[in-house]
């Protein structure tokens, strides 16, 4: 048996089915195709959560989407526990386990309830007003509780096993929304021949046809023609049918993103199924059949566990055969809940009562409840819900006032009106329009490409649904190229009747403001937290959202938000139209971020970039930093070093003997063409034309403003050819630099710009010993330095293979650059290795580098610059051509602030106590003495030990800095202030012999 | 996400496929050395960042990849026309095009 309250003969599940199920530990039955909603409701169970700030009890409003209530974690297994599923989505399968959220320690007695009996401290605003003081109380104390106790369900602490999948389409016509209005639509445009999607968010397709028993179409049941019509349509070739798929966002140009849970309703899914499938559709046309929403009544403890929307209601009996109660109350202001009525009793449950809040309704819905012995009370209004943990009772009242009589009753099934699902065409930039006639906000003024149809559009009643959204199905398809139809409308036989109802609080609500009667169930908005808002000075609706936080829930306040502008505006005394509607914003439902991410996680989220020699590196045992997307060798360390002994023994080594450097992620770009030189002296502050071919210089690129923007050694090769270095990060941005002058400023240049950065593999070898362990392994290529002096550089063999040879150094010391094909980078980088062995040579890191670098004073880039440092900030005034008429920053750099005396200029840092090496960023300070907040006068941009130097060492910004010369600063540290002195920025061979020595 | 139109590709191409530069129409001065700071300012500053039409360059990163133009409308996002770079800008619009255009 799978539940008490189903009823046999009632639903379209079959009975044979069974699925077990646990819900807080408790083992329940259920059937395949219930969702954990009506499945606990076949077992009676209408208790599953605790609401958000007050912790009151709380039971399943809806059957779909719109469920604000009945949120539960399902947990597959240690790494699954999936938070805040609507149970009212989540399909059942066998030995699907889920959990209640935010109570403890239990669902039924929950510590946490005293925050309902305490609730008139935590109305409206609250945050705002109560957590003010102490500031610092905020982050520590207040934030972290009030999180823990207002919690949904707990987030897993493992990373997701599941995988997830990601895919583009195109399509003519994208129909979303699957219920009659969606399948009359995707009917039409696919009988055309054109490329159709059909998406709805339900496991099945037939949207309000699941719980409508009264209509027929094309003499069949209306929910079988719905599944006639998809089998249909899933046959043809040119349509595609997504079940279980959501649209939740709407994006420009007729970009849908669509997400596809395709296996979560799976007992155990397979590896190869993903759980999600995220869709990014372009649509030619879109056509919307996303519904209506039913909205609930607002009036006295109308949360209590049993009170659920009308429509739910027949769903749970007319689908899953699952009887919501044995004796239930209908609370009413428009006729569909009639329905709910009419059904219940047909199916043998008791209707205690309907209370219709309209006065005199007709039509032959009441004709036929009262027909059936339905007790109907009219012009009445239920003003409060008894019971806690499950509804007991509903209290009727005239709604002008009058005796009370209490009805005992087991639910409450309730119909305020039912609300047009706009919010796709809200986020296609659509702007809705109210309706004053029907009190509803409908399409008004289209942005895209799209059209509504059926009820979203406000369109009543099922045959004028079907009419319209078959003609705009045909119309989307010819507008997106088809030629005529050849297909037949479906047939409407019968129908239900629909009509208004009522916006905003019922009689039941107030003005007492002890009572609480929930417009927002999720957040736990009441009608009076609204009138509270207006009260306050709230009067724009997007104020009063904010302060109540009403429609900010997870549920984007599906049922709720009507409701809240309804009260604002009753309260203000403004038409609705006034007071406006708050902007609504994708995700339709809470996507998950699987689903947006897909692969792109973990080693996929982003290349990871390795030079020729890194396989040499890592059987070296290097240890690698991220530098961009590169891995870059950062230390070499040997038995029993760590990083800063490692460091030491390769930087001396480099001074000493010799040491190899894999450079090869250095930036590299080849400028050739009749107009190189030309071109170079434009993108570059120094002289080029009278380079000579075979010589090298150190170039600076400015931006337009003057600042400094990349810096590299370039090689001239031939008049026409210059091999280009850039910093490793650089490299990208400046291509694009150069494409954008080249292409857009200076056409008229004969150039062209070819990256080589992953052409040449680069092998620096630096040091005394350095043309002893390259010479003999290079041909044609004269090593002597009269031939070959520091910076220059020739074409040639080294090792057999090619070789652009640059005699450069970033050290200091005599040194070469070795560029090899990249395929050969590793084989050169062995012999060269195997050469310097002899010789004492060491292998060394990036952190050796910057130390090596920093002793000499040469600055990089982006550390020791940051985007405001002129050439002349960087001490590096000499290669900026003084003849030239124009390059990129000339006329920037001569803003009268970047010649200003008094700017930060480079300059060397010494510690008075040598063995103190400072914090890189740490800001520097003239007197250590003055009151906080101190003035600042610059900040450390390098920092080392230098093993070589014997002390620390340190380059900083400072203002004024070259003439501070030998002055004292101090750097104020948490533990300390730190005296140094300013200093030049070469520490190390000053007159810089050693460059060819 | 966009769909753009290359006008040296001549097709139209996801936005993934290109990357906005900033303002079209704004010329570096043949003598540079000789403008005057208000002049830079407005040259190097200064951007209409207009509600409704708007003038701007484009790159092709990741197809052809040169600079090009296009006219975008702020508002609703749509390209109206794109055009290669080098050619003045247009002084008519495709019709229908300023349906977004902000009053």
């Amino acid at each position: 048996m799978s539940g008490a309250l189903r009823i046999p003969g009632a639903g379209r599940l079959s009975q044979a089915k069974t699925a077990r199920f646990s819900f807080d530990g408790q083992s329940y039955a259920g059937i395949e195709g219930d969702t954990l909603a009506s499945a606990l409701l076949a077992n009676g169970v209408h208790l599953v959560g605790r609401s958000f700030k007050y912790h009151r009890p709380r039971g399943i409003l809806s059957a779909g989407a719109e469920e604000p209530n009945a949120l539960v974690q399902i947990v597959r297994d240690d790494a699954r526990k999936t938070p805040n599923v609507r149970a009212t989505v989540q399909e059942l399968y066998d030995g699907l386990a889920a959990n209640s959220q935010n109570r403890w320690p239990s669902l039924s007695f929950d510590v946490g309830a005293v925050n309902d009996l305490a609730s008139p401290l935590f109305s409206a605003g609250f945050y705002y007003k109560t957590f003010m003081w102490p500031k610092a109380a905020w982050k520590s104390l207040y934030e972290p509780k009030i999180r823990e106790a207002a919690g949904l369900g707990v987030s897993p602490d493992r990373p997701d096993p599941d995988h997830y999948s990601s895919r583009y389409a195109h399509c003519d016509v994208l129909v979303l929304g699957g219920g009659a209005a969606g399948i009359a639509a995707a009917l039409a445009a696919a009988e055309t021949g054109v490329r159709v999607i059909l998406a709805d968010e339900q496991a099945e397709f037939g949207g309000s046809l699941r719980f409508e028993s009264g209509a027929k179409i094309d003499g069949k049941d209306g929910f079988a023609w719905a599944q006639a019509a998809i089998a249909r349509l899933g046959a043809m070739d040119n349509v595609r049918v997504l079940p279980r798929t959501t649209a939740f966002g709407y994006y420009a140009q007729n970009f849908v993103g669509l997400v596809e849970r395709v296996s979560d309703h799976l007992k155990a899914p397979g590896h190869d199924l993903p759980r999600e499938r995220l869709w990014q559709v372009r649509a030619k046309r879109v056509v919307l059949a996303s519904g209506a929403i039913e909205r609930h009544m607002v009036f006295a403890n109308n949360d209590r566990p049993g009170v659920m929307l009308a429509a739910a209601a027949r769903t749970f009996l007319n689908h899953y055969g699952v009887a919501v109660g044995k004796n239930v109350g209908i609370y009413t202001a428009n006729d569909s809940a009639y329905g709910a009525a009419i059904d219940l009793k047909k199916a043998g449950v008791n209707v205690a009562a309907i209370v219709d809040l309209r006065d005199n309704p007709t039509g032959p819905v009441i004709d036929e409840a009262r027909a059936l012995g339905i007790e109907i009370n009219s012009g009445r209004a239920v003003i409060r819900a008894g019971g806690k943990l499950r509804v007991s009772s509903m209290t009727v009242q005239p709604k002008n006032g009058g005796g009370e009589r209490t009805i005992p009753v087991d639910a409450i099934l309730m119909s305020a009106g039912w609300t047009p699902s706009v919010h796709l065409f809200s986020q296609s930039r659509g702007k809705v329009a109210f309706n004053d006639e029907t009190k509803r906000f409908v399409p008004g003024t289209y942005a895209q490409d799209c059209v509504s149809v059926g009820a979203c559009n406000g369109t009543d009643g099922l045959a004028a649904t079907v009419d319209e959204a078959y003609a705009a199905g045909a119309r989307a398809a010819k507008d997106a190229g088809a030629k005529a139809a050849k297909g037949v409308k479906p047939k409407v036989d019968a129908s239900e009747s629909w009509s208004r109802g009522m916006l905003g609080a019922a009689p039941g609500a107030g003005p007492d403001t002890t009572v609480k009667a929930f417009v927002d169930f999720q957040n736990d908005v009441t009608a009076k937290d609204i009138r509270q808002a207006v009260h306050e000075g709230m009067r724009s609706i997007e104020h009063v959202k904010r302060f109540t936080t009403n429609g900010m829930a997870t549920d984007q306040g599906k049922t709720s938000n009507m409701h809240g502008l309804a009260i604002a505006a009753e309260t203000l005394g403004k038409p609705i139209p006034e007071v406006g509607l708050t902007t609504f914003r994708a995700p339709y439902t809470p996507v998950t971020f699987g689903a947006i991410v897909s692969h792109a996680r973990g080693p996929l989220f982003d290349p990871t970039r390795r030079t020729a020699i890194h396989p040499w590196a890592e059987a070296q045992g290097a240890v690698f930093e991220d530098v961009g997307q590169w891995k870059r060798a950062w230390y070499f360390p040997q038995a029993g070093e760590d990083m800063h002994a490692a460091v030491d023994r390769e930087c001396v080594g480099v001074r000493n003997q010799a040491g190899l450097f894999d450079a090869s992620t250095l930036g590299k770009i080849e400028v050739v063409g009749p107009d190189a030189a030309k071109f170079m002296e434009l993108l570059y502050t120094n002289p080029w034309e009278k380079l000579e071919p075979g010589r090298c210089r150190y170039g600076i690129m400015l931006r337009e403003d003057g600042f400094i923007y990349d810096d590299g050694v370039v090689g001239r090769l031939a008049p026409d050819r210059f091999h280009v270095t850039t910093t490793t990060g650089g490299a990208p941005r400046v291509m694009n630099h150069m494409e954008d002058y080249l292409q857009t400023e200076f056409p008229h240049l004969n150039v062209w710009l070819t990256s080589i950065t992953e052409q040449w593999a680069v092998i620096a070898v630096q040091g005394p010993k350095s043309r002893d362990i390259i010479a003999p392994l290079v041909e044609g290529i004269d090593m002597s330095d009269e031939a070959l002096p520091h910076m220059s550089v020739r074409e040639g063999k080294i090792c057999g293979v090619p070789t652009r040879l640059f005699r450069m150094s970033f050290t200091g010391e005599r040194g070469f650059e070795v560029n090899v094909p990249a395929d050969y980078g590793q084989a050169v980088w062995e012999v060269l290795w195997a050469e310097g062995q002899k010789h004492g040579a060491t292998a060394y890191g990036t952190e050796a580098m910057h130390v090596l670098r920093a002793e000499k004073g040469y600055i990089i880039v982006g550390q020791d610059t940051d985007g405001t440092v002129t050439p002349n900030d960087a001490g590096l005034d000499w290669a900026v051509g003084k003849k030239k008429a124009d390059f990129v920053g000339i006329r920037g750099m001569a803003r009268p602030d970047l010649v200003a005396k008094g700017r930060k200029q480079l300059v060397g840092l010494k510690t008075k106590d040598p063995k103190v090496v400072l914090e890189e960023g740490a800001q520097i300070v003239e007197d250590p003495k003055q009151a906080i907040p101190m003035k600042m006068i610059g900040h450390v941009t390098s920092s080392y030990w230098s093993q070589n130097c014997g002390r620390s060492i340190a380059l900083a910004l400072v203002a004024g800095g070259r003439d501070r010369m030998g002055d004292t600063l101090y750097v104020p540290m948490p533990d300390g202030v730190i005296e140094v002195e300013v200093a030049g920025m070469v520490f190390f061979d000053e007159t810089g012999g050693r460059l060819n020595g | 996400m966009l769909l753009i139109r290359c006008p040296y590709c001549e097709e139209e191409r996801p936005e993934l496929e290109f990357r906005n530069a900033g303002e079209a129409h704004v010329a570096r001065s043949a003598n540079m050395v000789g403008e005057s700071d208000d002049d830079f300012e407005k040259f190097f500053f200064i951007r209409s960042n207009p509600k409704g039409i708007i003038y701007e360059r484009w790159r092709h990163m990741h197809g052809c990849a040169r600079f090009f133009n296009a006219v975008r409308d702020t508002v609703t996002d749509k390209f109206v026309m794109t055009y290669r770079a080098g050619e003045p800008k247009p002084s008519k619009l495709p019709k229908n095009s300023n349906e977004g255009l902000a009053k």
